[in-house]
């Protein structure tokens, strides 16, 4: 293992008082089409190496591509629901370069001729303030084959001595959506470009043009950091005019909490060279998940002259006012507005709803209602136990249930053993311990470890009854009226039982006898 | 339209991955030159009020319905890879100045 340097960084707070951040957040969203962008071959995740590949992936001689209507439509929509302008006629573009991710030694992409841009996402933060993103453009282009490094460190480009490419990836739609220069955020930037990255998820699920699984890659982010001096508050009038600073893009930054994280480094690291009098080189950075840290990657070069030239194996794409107005039409409720429609629907507080959102806990909870279980509960059961550990994982509470294989159904099915009467909150904790340590769904989990009520009232009544006769001086209480004594006497029938009652079944059964 | 100089060559050629000798180099500026000066030619048509042209046929909006076609299959597409390991291309190290 080779030791990188690490780079000097600035503590945050010093940074934030001499410099202001300014962001630009590149998103690339690979389309949930049926087929690829330019040929029928199918998208399928984690199918057979290059078992989705054709001529036209290759980009074999005689090969011809063509747009897939579905690709083209999805990326209006993503357009329309980004509030910008839609082209009424456009072209591909060949990006020319030679590496091996794409056979045809070009991408087909789109220039200066973007399908869609000039628009603005409203992004809410933690505060229920609202931050606005100006969208400079999204355009439609493919993505590239997956390369795996053999030989040197493992899976790392450095020092490897052949590569092993997979094209099934070459060729799926993807869409990158490009802001503006995010600025005025000052030091809630990094909060800015998680919330950012976390609405245009939430606007794309909704869309349903995308899996926007980061974990998978089929969301990633580039974040462009650069700071200028601070000379004053973030939207002032002589903080804006200041020249933006030189820049550098950490390339694939892919879940949110990274986003933040990776933003917040570069800003301090960023700080510490502009302290120091240095300045800042423009070049990509490599985030490292494990360590928090950015390393240099490529330096801004040569290499980066594209050659653009307008596709020719492609016609223009014109989507007629038409076309346009009617996709308009298919747009889904927005996400701000579904979100208030839920709370109400789930009864959920402010602050309990906030909660829920900040937890990216929105669709877990809406599809474990939808699955049979109280909203009340769901929210209980997922902002408890495995909202906590993901967050100790340093993972979203989706990724991590993910992994572990937790579902809403699993949630909605644990609510149904309380609701049922099979299990009490305290055994329903053990359950979920129990699935999330992977032993399978709570009814399983449950029968294993032979978790369950005792539903035999005799035994409960006999249990009763042997402890109101060891505490006669209780018992008098409580028949004189003071029934939160009551509270004595069920903890010692519950460890009578063992643990294995219904708690409010002991207490019904006290009150009865002493009443 | 300025002629191409001989640093001009050696950039494409980068870009290109073409290594070229100095001979080559010096070559290529002349024959390359020539092939601009020919087609720079085409500039003194008069183009005033034409739009411009990337594509000679009028058409728009040719696309295809999202519906999947048969891959060639893996053994296929790898027929034509001149090394093959894992079922995956194998390709000589990639970009040593990364």
């Amino acid at each position: 293992m080779t030791t990188v340097a690490t780079d000097a960084v600035m503590d945050y707070d010093e940074a934030m008082r001499k410099f202001d951040p300014v962001m630009g957040l590149e998103v690339h969203v690979e389309l949930h089409t049926a087929t690829k962008m330019f040929c029928g071959c199918p998208t399928e995740f984690g199918a057979e190496p290059n078992s989705q590949v054709c001529p036209v992936c290759l980009g074999l001689p005689g090969a011809l591509p063509v747009v897939n209507e579905k690709a083209v439509e999805s990326a209006i929509r993503i357009g329309l629901a980004l509030n910008c302008e839609i082209a009424e006629w456009c072209r591909f573009a060949r990006k020319n370069y030679f590496y091996p991710d794409m056979p045809k030694n070009f991408q087909t992409s789109q220039y200066d001729e973007p399908i869609a841009f000039e628009g603005h996402l409203d992004v809410e933060l933690e505060d229920g303030s609202t931050y606005r993103v100006e969208i400079e453009r999204a355009h439609m282009e493919e993505d590239t084959g997956k390369s795996l490094h053999i030989g040197g460190a493992t899976g790392r480009i450095h020092g490897a001595d052949h590569s092993l490419v997979d094209y099934n990836r070459a060729g799926i739609p993807l869409i990158e959506i490009v802001t503006k220069p995010m600025v005025g955020a000052g030091e809630r930037a990094p909060e800015v470009a998680k919330a950012y990255v976390s609405a245009l998820r939430e606007l794309l699920r909704a869309l349903d043009v995308s899996d926007v699984k980061m974990e998978q890659g089929s969301m990633r982010c580039d974040a462009n950091v650069s700071l200028r001096p601070h000379v004053g508050d973030p939207l002032s009038e002589e903080q804006l005019a200041v020249p933006l600073g030189t820049r550098t893009e950490t390339k694939n930054v892919n879940s949110l909490r990274s986003v933040e994280r990776a933003v917040r480094y570069e800003i301090s690291r960023h700080a510490a060279i502009l302290d120091g009098g240095g300045s800042i080189l423009q070049e990509t950075r490599h985030w490292h998940e494990d360590t928090g840290i950015t390393t240099s990657g490529r330096v801004k070069s040569d290499a980066e002259d594209y050659r653009y030239f307008p596709e020719p194996d492609l016609v223009p794409v014109a989507p007629t006012r038409e076309t346009v107005d009617a996709l308009r039409g298919t747009l889904p409720e927005p996400p701000g507005l579904r979100r208030k429609r839920l709370q109400s629907d789930w009864g959920y507080s402010d602050l309990e709803m906030r909660d829920v959102v900040n937890a990216g806990a929105v669709e877990l909870i809406e599809e474990t209602v939808a699955a049979g279980a109280s909203a009340a509960a769901a929210r209980k059961w997922w902002l408890g136990e495995p909202s906590r550990r993901a967050n100790a994982e340093g993972q979203d509470i989706v990724t991590y249930a993910a992994g572990l294989g937790l579902t809403p159904a699993h949630v909605a099915e644990l609510d149904g053993l309380v609701a049922s009467g099979r299990l009490n909150d305290s055994m329903a904790r053990q359950v979920l311990d129990g699935v999330l340590a992977g032993e399978g769904t709570p009814t399983a989990v449950a029968d294993a470890r032979g978790l369950e009520l005792v539903q035999d009232d005799g035994a409960l009544e006999a249990a009763v009854d042997k402890v109101i006769e060891a505490n006669p001086d209780v018992a008098a209480k409580i028949r004189d009226g003071k029934v939160a004594a009551a509270g004595a006497l069920i903890g010692q029938v519950m460890k009578e039982m063992k643990g294995q009652a219904d708690a409010g079944k002991a207490r019904e059964l006290i009150l009865a006898k002493l009443q | 339209m300025s002629s191409l100089s001989r640093d001009d060559v050696a950039h494409l050629a980068g870009l290109a991955r073409i290594e070229l000798s100095e001979a080559e180099l010096d070559r290529m500026v002349g024959e390359l030159g020539v092939i601009l000066e020919s087609v720079a030619k085409v500039q003194q048509a008069p183009t005033e009020g034409v739009a411009p042209m990337s594509h000679p046929m009028p058409l728009t909006n040719v696309t295809r319905a999202d519906v999947v076609r048969p891959s060639l299959g893996a053994e296929a597409v790898l027929a034509g890879a001149p090394e093959a390991e894992q079922q995956r291309f194998s390709v000589p190290r990639i970009l040593d100045e990364d």
